[in-house]
């Protein structure tokens, strides 16, 4: 007689925990310039190893390396290194906002700057993204005015969205910036749809999908995979893996049991992984799949090795789950640190500049907000009508609507 | 004027749309190359080609989320979903993201789809070939829900939803697909070749939404149906004799309230007919509403007449299927004195 078995339940646990020394020992990270560039029009079987290698151009001592180096001039990367600290100087201004009490919430993207800023330079005018709520580098890199962030964070009676949505839900057509859902994975199979319509109408734009490491669990998450292959659609899928959704580790949903890239191949989408920290990497691998989409070629998978250096959002406190100064071990460093290193070393930036730009940046920032906060905040000021709640349910206001808005005596 | 199935006038609307608008894109299970698997689509893919009319992936979420995607580039997507009773895959993309889009986008964005869902009972369907879930859709701001009971309206109501900027859920009760159904399921069901309502004018001609149907005149009492039951209740009233004013509500939201009020203000009675569970079904919303706007002119306490809160069972179809007798019997009750 065979012996009766019984099973336990797996449940995957992060390596470290709160009081644990942070440890990334068992995470490889590839040298800078060892990954090669397949072609564009590559099928996606001969580029199997790129879903689970990590694309690297930045070396340590800022040289940029490898086959999928020099897609940017310096002026460009210049450019891209004022995006990063607006982003970051931005967050970090209104994450204090947040404390002061002139809004009810923040989510930072502290440690992912490059991912957005980076592939938004590799776009054209009328591309379009449906980010998560953590992509808003897609509108600073794109100079979406900060000001209308502001406005839309502090709920204001110059809100874009009159004070409908919570803030950093925000919305822009014109920016190429499809409105911020607080349901996860939704528009990453919007993405799809838009990209199919822009095949339908015979045009040359393409959609851009964001999705988090842990929303990569929900379910539309596999109905964009397989309406994207299955049409062909001109569209890029982002995966940004930093390692947490929440309190939750990537392991929860299975990260690193075959890497986030390699659920592409499963339906024959090209699928890259690429360190989400550098930069360069980001716009290369951008760039790659931009020119893939533009061929008619169909869609890109790419993962974005990152890590979420900062809070969940400002109602969370990671010291309840992850190690304190996780992020400062971080193999892959920072990427505003890493992009400034690199063009130190091209000899056309300096630390004087660097300091000079981050003061010019501050500044001028405490002055939009300064404009934002004179229309208003949360609790003080200027605010969104009442009569606005029943305004665009419906193209036009049904009786029903009426009715309840006169009921509330508006 | 050629006389039409609603299965005819359906596919007939999206031909006409998509004739006249080159944005009106078709797609769902099987609707492509095999024309779907109630002939809606037929003919469409051929004539339109792959590109304006296909197969897609069994997703339902993927078919409403693309929709949702090619109604913000611009396109005006009609989509159906199989069956209604598969529709809940999809419902958070119908609630979270097509319902809300305009008003969270402060219009920037919007989502001008049309999803088709056959829906209803009366046909040993069983668990999930037979539901009807309006409620969980006319619940939800900024969605619209409508529902035809015969070629006609099903025709102008589909150009209607297609036409318009809102997303609209368009249910199609199957069991009307060939013949206008009363529920005598004892009876050969007649086709719709001998009804009136089956005559189809060509081209383009909308019925909008927002307005009720008077389908029969009566002073007794007031009935409140759509769908099938329309059908049913026109029966009960010629079974019973009462002289019942039977009104096709056709469109859930918008409601047509005043066609309702002036109705129940005239008869004083009212009784709400649906397929659907009761609990929290449309019919509540119906009875408030009647209870709020008519209260000083009811003899009698408003009443429904609905399928029973039980999943749709298969062997006792016609003990769960509100026929003509069930509807009958709540007509003579509510005409009893008091």
């Amino acid at each position: 007689m065979a012996e009766k078995r019984t099973f336990q339940l797996h449940v995957p646990e992060p390596e470290c925990r709160p009081g644990d020394t942070p440890d990334f020992s068992s995470f490889d990270v590839p040298k800078a310039g060892t990954t090669k560039r397949p072609p564009v029009d590559a099928d996606a079987e001969d580029m199997h190893d790129l879903a689970f290698d990590i694309i690297r151009v930045t070396d340590d001592d800022g040289t940029a390396k490898g086959e999928w180096a020099d897609t940017l001039d310096d002026e460009a990367a210049l450019k891209g290194l004022k995006d990063m600290m607006t982003v970051r100087a931005f967050d970090a201004r209104m994450l204090m906002a947040q404390r002061q009490g002139k809004t009810s919430f923040y989510m930072q993207a502290l440690g992912e700057e490059a991912i957005a800023c980076a592939f938004q330079a590799a776009l054209r005018k009328g591309d379009m993204n449906f980010p998560t709520y953590r992509q808003q580098g897609l509108l600073i890199s794109t100079d979406y005015p900060l000001l209308e962030m502001m406005n839309q964070i502090y709920s204001n009676s110059a809100d874009p969205l009159h004070g409908r949505q919570l803030p950093i839900m925000y919305s822009s057509k014109e920016y190429g910036f499809f409105s911020i859902s607080g349901n996860l994975g939704t528009q990453f199979v919007q993405a799809v749809g838009w990209a199919m319509a822009s095949a339908i109408a015979g045009d040359d734009k393409i959609a851009a999908g964001w999705i988090g490491d842990g929303a990569t669990a929900e379910s539309d998450f596999h109905s964009a995979m397989v309406f994207a292959s299955t049409f062909r659609a001109p569209v890029i899928l982002n995966i940004v893996n930093n390692q947490w959704a929440i309190s939750t580790f990537q392991g929860i949903a299975r990260g690193r049991a075959a890497t986030f890239a390699a659920r592409g191949l499963g339906f024959g989408i090209p699928s890259l992984r690429v360190d989400g920290n550098d930069y360069l990497a980001v716009h290369a691998v951008a760039k790659w799949a931009v020119e893939r989409a533009n061929l008619g070629l169909g869609a890109t998978l790419i993962e974005y090795v990152s890590y979420r250096a900062g809070p969940h959002s400002t109602s969370d406190d990671p010291s309840g789950y992850r190690p304190k100064q996780e992020e400062a071990s971080w193999p892959l460093g920072d990427p505003i640190e890493r992009l400034k290193t690199h063009l130190i070393a091209r000899g056309v930036w300096d630390d004087k500049r660097h300091d000079q730009a981050q003061a010019e940046i501050e500044s001028e920032i405490i002055r939009i907000q300064k404009e934002a906060e004179a229309n208003g905040t949360l609790h003080d000021g200027p605010h969104p009508s009442p009569k606005d709640m029943f305004e665009d349910v419906y193209a036009e206001v049904p009786s029903h609507l009426i009715r309840q808005r006169k009921e509330a005596g508006i | 004027m050629p006389r039409m199935t609603m299965i005819e006038a359906i596919r007939d609307a999206q031909d006409v749309c998509m004739a006249q608008d080159e944005k009106v894109i078709v797609f769902g299970q099987d609707v492509g190359y095999f024309g779907g698997v109630f002939r809606c689509t037929k003919g469409l893919q051929e004539k339109y080609g792959r590109h304006r009319c296909f197969d897609t992936p069994i997703n339902e979420s993927g078919i409403v989320g693309t929709a949702i995607g090619m109604g913000a580039y611009g396109l005006r997507p009609c989509v159906e979903i199989q069956f209604a009773d598969y529709m809940y895959p999809a419902y958070d993309q119908l609630v979270s993201e097509a319902a809300r889009l305009r008003h969270r986008s402060n219009t920037d964005f919007t989502a001008p789809l049309t999803v088709r869902m056959p829906t209803g009972g009366g046909i040993y369907g069983g668990q999930t070939h037979s539901q009807s879930p309006e409620a969980l859709f006319a619940h939800v701001a900024g969605l619209k829900t409508v529902i035809p009971s015969n070629p006609y309206d099903a025709k102008g109501m589909l150009i209607a939803a297609i036409e318009d900027d809102d997303p609209v859920i368009y249910l199609e009760p199957k069991r009307l697909y060939n013949g206008p159904f009363d529920g005598r399921h004892d009876r050969a069901v007649t086709p719709w070749s001998k009804h009136e309502l089956a005559d189809v004018p060509d081209g383009h001609y909308r019925v909008d939404m927002g307005k009720a149907a008077i389908r029969r005149e009566g002073a007794d009492v007031t009935v409140l149906a759509y769908g099938t039951m329309v059908h049913v209740a026109l029966t009960a009233a010629e079974e019973t004799g009462i002289d019942a004013e039977i009104i096709d509500i056709r469109s859930l939201v918008p409601v047509d309230l005043d066609t309702i009020t002036e109705s129940v203000r005239k008869t004083g009675r009212c009784i709400v007919v649906h397929e659907a569970t009761r609990t929290c079904g449309y019919g509540a919303e119906l009875v408030a509403l009647v209870a709020r706007h008519c209260f000083y002119s009811l003899e009698a306490p408003p009443t429904r007449v609905t399928g029973y809160d039980t999943p749709y069972p298969h062997a006792q179809e016609w003990d769960y299927f509100p026929g003509p007798q069930r509807v009958g019997a709540a007509m003579k009750k509510v005409m009893e004195p008091a």
